[in-house]
């Protein structure tokens, strides 16, 4: 077999990783150049995925299939469909600013930490084209050490005791769905007769409802709750993203925490459709308390990076709202916010970055009026958090526009609270703004800042000419991802129906 | 009665090894007496050779003295397994004792002898059989504990190792005693087909299992396994880490599926405790070590409670499941012992958690591999001890054993924080005092770099090795 489209965009990082570990150790700047070259080279091979694909198809696009363990059926079986091709495009697109963002603020082991970065980035990826369980969980572990790494070495002072919450948290969940993978594999097995890990395959296996489905569907919502982070599995968040280097907490924020989400979409919705419609209610809950908690300890939180970490607790609630609507518009829209969240968190986490870098703080009381000093800079941190908060025209808008839409049909209390969610959001972001850029200068030190550089102007432009195309033409996603979705919830229904049929 | 006719095949592995230990001992004698640099280059050749010949005699199914000796696939298996065990161990010592100026011809003697009795108790099919090869491996691996004369810790292991040992030697043999009362035969099929269902069986099966729970150290068996493993020379403690318990798994399996095929008792409730108990033991008690060689003995004891797991889902999946670990585990840990030997300082110092802070900066590579090692023993993909692991508790699952597939993967996580932070010690603290010596080995490298080949391996390729651990037990099974 010889390897096509996707499997290099998948490998291309690790390998391009490996490659680096050539480099002298002494060639810091080399290091960073040529981490930098690969994920852009990266970047570059991903987009003929998106011009590409098919809209109008539900099915995986760019599939490849080779067996790997043929006598436990084990597969290295790939493929995108409408709902990772963007997810896919949103990881190969962060990595190269992660990668650009940490030019100055990685001084050490320099060369070690691109290598961490590019097979971080082939773990995640390789989540997100997976069509087989095993290879996905294998991706899905894989990843975890060097996300650890990057917290660890490169991390703030508390970086030890992040790091290892990080993992030690992300280690039990998929653990147990580790167990719940092998339960649905011999089930399956049992039933059919074919033992098999491939996920189209089991996708069409109809689970009875039942308790065993239940477990089965907790042990996969656990893994994949922990990571979004559903409140009240959201402790280690905000100590994996202030600990965490940039870099680090724009992949955390902008990738990581989508494969939560995701993981939902692709394994809990259609493996335990009947399980996810009775969960439902608990998914509501749990989304709704995070959307208005993450908000309210996002209002006081002093320290920026905090902040921010919050107030993705808050988005990523208004995401599993929109998914476990089981509605056309609140599938699509959580998928478009998983994406908007990614840019718009992403570069907040990138301007935090910088300010940081320039003033070695991040409290918010040390700052104020910065927009007499540095208009550049201020403008667009502006513009993002306003992205954040969902101003009509930008990204944010159109993610919780469809989401709340679906809500309403489902669940008119649960969209009511959600609602809130987005005052409140509004409440936090613009009082952070009001504090940091605007009034007088309060400190003297600020008054010496630099704007932003060159670099930091490339970093930042192409995230901002994402959130304002998306803002202005959604349809350019949305048209990619509304095939699959639509197939995605006729399936759900028509299994959860079987299932109804065969339990009376 | 007549005299068995002698047959030299279902013993050639071992033959081979024995032959080169005799040879290791005569040549000791001869001069030049001061160097003995090609003692070790033999002993490793004669442990080529056996495991050469496990490959050459893949796929026979010989049964030899009366059923004595039963070499089928899953005997050539477990040989090739204890084969590499051995090879490694040899490579770890050679600069090891050279250091430290305590090579000589016994010592690799020893080790041969040890491997000899490790290749028969793959092949036992026969009580008897697996009591003399137990004891020639133990007898052995006693002495070779207390082979640093000179150090007290060395003594102390090798006296109770022997002690205990010998306890749990008169256990083993009280319970074929027993079951010989109770079936009138010592050979492991005819137990198997005997009919027989009374108490002394089950009191002479349960005295077996504590000697094997001795040479596996499975809780509460596994008392002596920290004290020998800190005490005596680390490449013994490879040896009896991985060789000796592939043997006594390799014993035990056998005699749980061909002697008591379920029908006369039913151990999986044993096993199951014993397993969650292992398991727990020692993981929980790693987490507080912080002298690794201690830390990855209770480690070994952890991984044991997972073979555990295997053998407490049975079947055809279950054996293979440990067939599998067993070669996974052998690479890893003789690894992860490997990289502990290459820095430990001439008075067995340089091995507690503090010696590694910074280890990164001074050794990468060796930190790096050790890492490997260490995430291999966690599970993490794609390396071996991921893959080894998912067939255990996919083996579990697949009995109807969830909720011990649930405790042995939570036992996975609580083991990734102690191994997760001597990477910490390695890579995220800075040096505490000088970095240890350089340790080059060319040997030692070597070693290193078939254990570090066989995890990756393992773990991305694992499909013709699965397939090869599930041909190996269907023997038994039949």
């Amino acid at each position: 077999m010889t390897p096509g489209l996707l499997t290099w965009v998948t490998f291309l990082p690790a390998l391009g990783g490996l490659g680096l570990a050539l480099v002298p150790r002494r060639r810091s700047d080399l290091a960073r150049v040529v981490a930098l070259a690969i994920a852009v080279a990266v970047f570059a091979l991903a987009v003929p995925l998106y011009l590409t694909f098919d809209g109008g198809r539900a099915d995986p696009q760019f599939e490849e299939r080779a067996g790997w363990m043929p006598t436990l059926g084990v597969s290295y079986h790939i493929g995108v469909d409408g709902i990772s091709l963007l997810l896919v495009l949103l990881t190969a697109f962060l990595s190269p600013l992660a990668l650009a963002s940490a030019w100055r603020a990685v001084e050490e082991r320099t060369k070690e930490f691109g290598i961490a970065m590019l097979i971080l980035e082939t773990g995640m990826i390789g989540v997100f084209v997976s069509l087989d369980l095993f290879l996905f969980y294998v991706f899905w572990e894989a990843m975890l050490i060097p996300m650890y790494f990057v917290i660890g070495v490169w991390g703030g002072p508390d970086r030890i005791y992040a790091a290892i919450k990080f993992v030690l948290y992300t280690l039990v969940g998929s653990l147990l769905m580790l167990v719940a993978i092998l339960a649905l594999y011999w089930q399956h097995g049992a039933a059919t007769g074919v033992y098999t890990f491939d996920l189209p395959v089991l996708s069409r296996f109809v689970l009875a409802p039942g308790l065993a489905q239940d477990l089965m569907f907790l042990a996969f919502a656990l893994a994949f709750a922990i990571k979004v982070p559903l409140f009240p599995f959201h402790t280690w968040l905000p100590d994996a993203h202030v600990e965490a280097p940039t870099a680090g907490s724009v992949i955390l924020a902008g990738v990581l925490l989508k494969m939560g989400t995701y993981g939902f979409l692709r394994f809990c919705l259609p493996l335990f459709p009947d399980a996810s419609i009775r969960f439902a209610p608990w998914v509501f809950a749990l989304a709704v308390i995070g959307i208005i908690y993450g908000a309210w300890v996002s209002t006081v939180q002093p320290d920026l990076k905090k902040l921010v970490a919050y107030s993705s607790v808050s988005h990523l609630g208004f995401v599993m709202v929109g998914l476990f609507t089981l509605t056309a518009q609140g599938l699509v829209g959580g998928i478009i916010q998983m994406i908007n969240h990614g840019l718009s968190t992403g570069a907040l986490f990138l301007l935090v970055g910088m300010i940081y870098e320039r003033r070695h703080t991040r409290l918010i009381a040390d700052f104020g009026g910065l927009w007499r000093v540095i208009p550049a800079f201020s403008a667009l941190f502006l513009i993002v958090s306003l992205s954040s908060l969902g101003l009509p025209g930008l990204n944010g808008f159109v993610g919780e526009f469809l989401i709340l839409v679906g809500a309403f049909q489902v669940n008119r209390l649960v969209a009511a609270l959600a609602t809130s969610g987005i005052v409140f959001a509004a409440v936090y972001l613009l009082w952070m703004c009001q504090r940091v850029i605007f009034g007088p200068v309060t400190h003297p030190e600020n008054r010496r800042l630099a704007d932003l550089s060159a670099r930091e102007w490339a970093v930042l432009v192409p995230a901002l000419v994402l959130i304002v195309w998306i803002g202005v033409y959604p349809v350019a996603f949305t048209g990619k991802t509304e095939a699959s979705v639509g197939a995605l919830i006729a399936q759900v229904q028509s299994k959860a129906a079987a299932a109804g049929v065969r339990a009376r | 009665m007549q005299f068995p006719a002698v047959s030299v095949r279902a013993l050639l592995p071992a033959l081979i090894v024995l032959g080169t230990a005799g040879l290791v001992l005569v040549l000791d004698l001869l001069p030049p007496r001061a160097r003995k640099g090609h003692l070790p280059v033999l002993s490793l050749a004669g442990i080529v050779l056996a495991l050469l010949s496990t490959t050459w005699l893949w796929g026979e199914e010989t049964r030899a003295f009366h059923g004595m000796i039963v070499l089928d696939g899953y005997a050539l298996f477990l040989q090739l397994v204890i084969c590499y065990a051995a090879g490694l161990v040899v490579l770890l010592s050679i600069d090891y004792l050279h250091e430290r100026g305590l090579e000589s011809g016994e010592y690799y003697a020893l080790v041969l002898f040890a491997t000899v009795g490790m290749l028969l108790m793959a092949a036992a099919g026969d009580l008897i059989v697996v009591f003399l090869s137990l004891e020639l491996m133990s007898l052995s691996l006693y002495v070779l504990a207390g082979y640093f004369r000179a150090r007290l810790a060395s003594g102390e292991a090798a006296m109770k190792y022997f002690l205990l040992g010998a306890f749990a030697s008169a256990f083993f043999l009280y319970g074929i005693a027993l079951v010989y009362g109770a079936t009138g035969t010592t050979n492991l099929d005819r137990i198997g087909a005997s009919t027989g269902r009374d108490s002394l069986l089950t009191i002479g099966f349960a005295l077996l299992l504590v000697g094997f729970g001795f040479k596996i150290s499975s809780v509460p068996f596994h008392m002596w396994a920290p004290d020998v493993y800190v005490g005596a020379p680390t490449s013994v403690t490879v040896l009896v880490a991985t060789g000796s318990k592939t043997a006594a798994f390799a014993a035990l399996i056998r005699v749980l599926v061909s002697a008591f095929r379920g029908g006369q008792l039913d151990s999986t409730a044993l096993l199951w405790v014993l397993a969650v108990a292992t398991m727990t033991v020692g993981n929980v008690v790693a987490i507080a070590q912080s002298n690794l060689k201690r830390m990855l003995a209770y480690s070994s004891v952890a991984h044991v409670g997972y073979m555990l797991v295997g053998l407490t889902a049975g079947g055809a999946l279950g054996a293979g499941a440990v067939l599998f670990y067993l070669l996974v585990y052998t690479f890893t840990t003789a690894g992860a012992f490997g990289v502990v030997l290459l820095l430990e300082r001439a008075a067995g110092e340089g091995v507690s958690l503090a010696d590694y802070a910074g280890l990164a900066r001074g050794h990468g590579v060796l930190a790096l591999v050790l890492s490997l090692f260490l995430l291999s023993l966690i599970g993490i993909p794609p390396l071996g001890g991921f893959v080894g692991k998912f067939y255990l508790f996919g083996a579990a699952v697949r009995s109807g054993y969830v909720g011990l597939a649930v405790i042995g993967v939570l036992n996975s996580a609580v083991a990734s924080y102690y191994y997760l932070r001597l990477i910490v010690y390695m890579y995220m603290r800075e040096p505490e005092a000088a970095p240890p010596p350089s340790a080059t080995s060319f040997a030692g490298g070597l070693a290193l770099a078939v254990a570090l080949a066989g995890v990756i391996v393992l773990g991305v390729m694992p499909a013709p090795f699965i397939d090869l651990a599930q041909a190996a037990v269907t023997p038994l099974l039949r």
